[in-house]
């Protein structure tokens, strides 16, 4: 559904008097499938809205291709546009106009007759659950709310693809997990969503599959999953009524256990290739030589552990 | 087609919000007003003219034009709004018309401009200033065009500088010149021939000159078309830049 090859762009930025060419995005490659959410993880200034903005029309490459819904970034812009929906991360409604009447016109912006407008209007409002406010100024919303008119407006032209950067960001609890289901539901009506996100827990829970960007570079791409697996597996935390030591004897020829190591008197740390498959095994195997368990704990890996294993930082420190 | 589709949606929305902001009417009718009832009363004895009929007929075009160019100016503030909120980047991801973009915008603000217009000049026909319609009419269009270009002007300006900060001294360095310059508040017949010499080069003199032999009901004279058709290339001019800026990337 999005295909890109080497997409790159670099800005002027001023620094006192001499001018600097700085890289924002260098050389960007990738393969997004129809229905999926897909996800850009990574921090502040990676470089994720400026591929986004690429992507979306905005702003002219410098050099690179891509290729969305069939359409051919470079050389037919025009049929991108139609193609594609693009929430930005600032807001697009304005203070003084109704949900509604956003609605409408962004619908004829694409050419929608008046009428057919109208009705895609009112079906966005039921379905983002904003009839009730529809007539209002846009002003009176709260940022959830006005979020959700930001979406709408998104794919009021069903696109095949919509852009949304960091759709959460400044929305309270409640309202970002509403949000994921609002998101969730695009992708159930066969929508591809492409996300931007430097939060992890959204990645990890929202996102099919995610590149993780730094310093305009793609260092790690897959499914979360995928991603977390590469790093060094699960480690399961187990506590033993008795000795350690004694339990470490009877795991330590366990073929699942990649490495053991006894943290105190009862605590064992077992490294595994998938814990949640081989609990039960290491259950059974102590059960079997007779060791009685007062703990056990599985440990997967985060999104912050592959960030850190890919780029020499936490996510949350940069 | 699509582009006078285009043009007519931006157009009726703008027109709307303005419509809704009742506020710019009373503004826009307000000042003009106070010129009208506070400076125009001086410029019959300072004119030498006859009546006061006479000395509207001078200063009432150059009020209108004044309107122009000063109510074109400042329309790229609401622009910048617009950029902070959104709304530009929204439109620009759809395949709406670029030009449209701004000429749905800069019509509404010609329209505003003419319904100012008409308002002052049914005041000034209170006050006893005589005009033909055919005349009026021509300068409406001059004004009309005037309007159309200080606008393109200024949003094209305010996507380039993108802040209201840098937006308004540049929008009064270049307003203050050109009122000076374009004998609009006393005509540059009173000037020296140097400032004359200056004032040639000052494309709004040729607009006000233009506006003035209209009112004076002069349509044969040159400045008539000359003002025209002065107006109308600058108008191209920035229009075609202006649309140019509405489709180059916006950060």
């Amino acid at each position: 559904m999005i295909e890109t090859k080497g997409l790159r762009k670099s800005f002027r930025s001023r620094q006192g008097r001499s001018k600097k060419a700085v890289d924002a995005v260098r050389g960007v490659d990738l393969v997004v499938a129809q229905g999926e959410i897909f996800g850009f993880l990574g921090p502040n200034g990676a470089g994720k809205t400026t591929t986004l903005r690429m992507l979306a029309t905005l702003i002219e490459p410098d050099g690179g291709e891509a290729n969305l819904a069939g359409a051919d970034l470079r050389t037919n812009p025009g049929e991108v546009r139609r193609r594609i929906g693009y929430v930005a991360q600032g807001g697009s409604t304005w203070d003084e106009s109704t949900a509604r009447e956003e609605l409408v016109l962004h619908a004829r912006m694409y050419g929608i007759g008046k009428a057919e407008a109208r009705q895609r209007a009112e079906r966005a409002l039921e379905a983002f659950q904003l009839t009730e406010y529809a007539d209002r100024k846009c002003k009176t919303y709260s940022g959830g709310q006005r979020r959700r008119v930001d979406i709408a407006l998104g794919i009021i032209h069903d696109p095949k693809i919509v852009f949304l950067d960091e759709p959460t960001t400044g929305l309270d609890p409640q309202s970002r997990a509403h949000m994921w289901d609002e998101i969730r539901r695009l992708r159930a009506e066969g929508m591809t969503v492409f996300i931007t996100t430097h939060y992890l827990d959204e990645a990890d829970a929202l996102c099919d599959r995610i590149a993780i960007m730094d310093h305009g570079e793609i260092v790690a791409e897959g499914t979360p999953a995928e991603l977390k697996r590469e790093i060094s597996g699960d480690v399961v935390l187990v506590t033993v009524e008795g000795s350690a030591q004694d339990a470490a004897k009877v795991l330590e020829t366990e073929p699942y256990v990649t490495r053991l190591e006894t943290s105190d008197e009862s605590g064992l740390r077992l490294y595994v290739n998938d814990g949640a498959r081989d609990m039960p095994q290491i259950l059974r195997a102590l059960d079997t030589a007779g060791f009685a368990l007062s703990s056990i704990e599985l440990h997967r890996p985060s999104l912050d552990d592959v960030f850190l294993t890919k780029t020499g930082r936490s996510l949350r420190e940069s | 087609m699509k582009f006078a589709r285009d043009t007519w949606l931006i157009f009726q929305r703008q027109f709307l919000l303005l419509v809704r902001q009742p506020v710019w009417l009373f503004v826009g009718i307000f000042q003009p007003v106070m010129y009208l009832l506070l400076f125009a009363p001086l410029l019959k004895p300072a004119l030498q003219a006859s009546s006061n009929a006479e000395a509207y007929r001078i200063f009432v075009p150059g009020l209108l034009v004044l309107l122009a160019i000063f109510g074109g100016l400042f329309q790229g503030f609401g622009l910048i709004a617009e950029l902070r909120a959104g709304v530009i980047e929204r439109s620009r991801v759809t395949p709406v018309s670029r030009l449209a973009l701004l000429l749905g915008r800069s019509l509404r603000d010609v329209v505003s401009l003419i319904a100012q217009a008409i308002i002052i000049t049914l005041l000034a026909l209170a006050f006893g200033l005589t005009v033909f319609i055919g005349d009026l009419l021509l300068a409406y269009l001059l004004l009309a065009l005037i309007a159309l270009m200080t606008s393109a002007l200024s949003y094209g300006i305010a996507l380039v500088v993108k802040s209201e900060d840098a937006l308004a001294p540049l929008m009064n360095t270049i307003a203050q010149p050109v009122l000076l310059l374009s004998g609009i508040l006393l005509p540059l017949s009173f000037a020296p021939g140097w400032l004359q010499g200056i004032a040639d080069w000052n494309p709004f003199s040729w607009a006000v000159d233009g506006a003035r032999a209209l009112f004076a009901g002069d349509l044969g004279n040159d400045a008539v078309w000359q003002g025209l058709s002065v107006m109308a290339v600058i108008t191209t001019l920035a229009v075609t830049w202006a649309a140019r800026e509405f489709a180059r990337s916006v950060r």
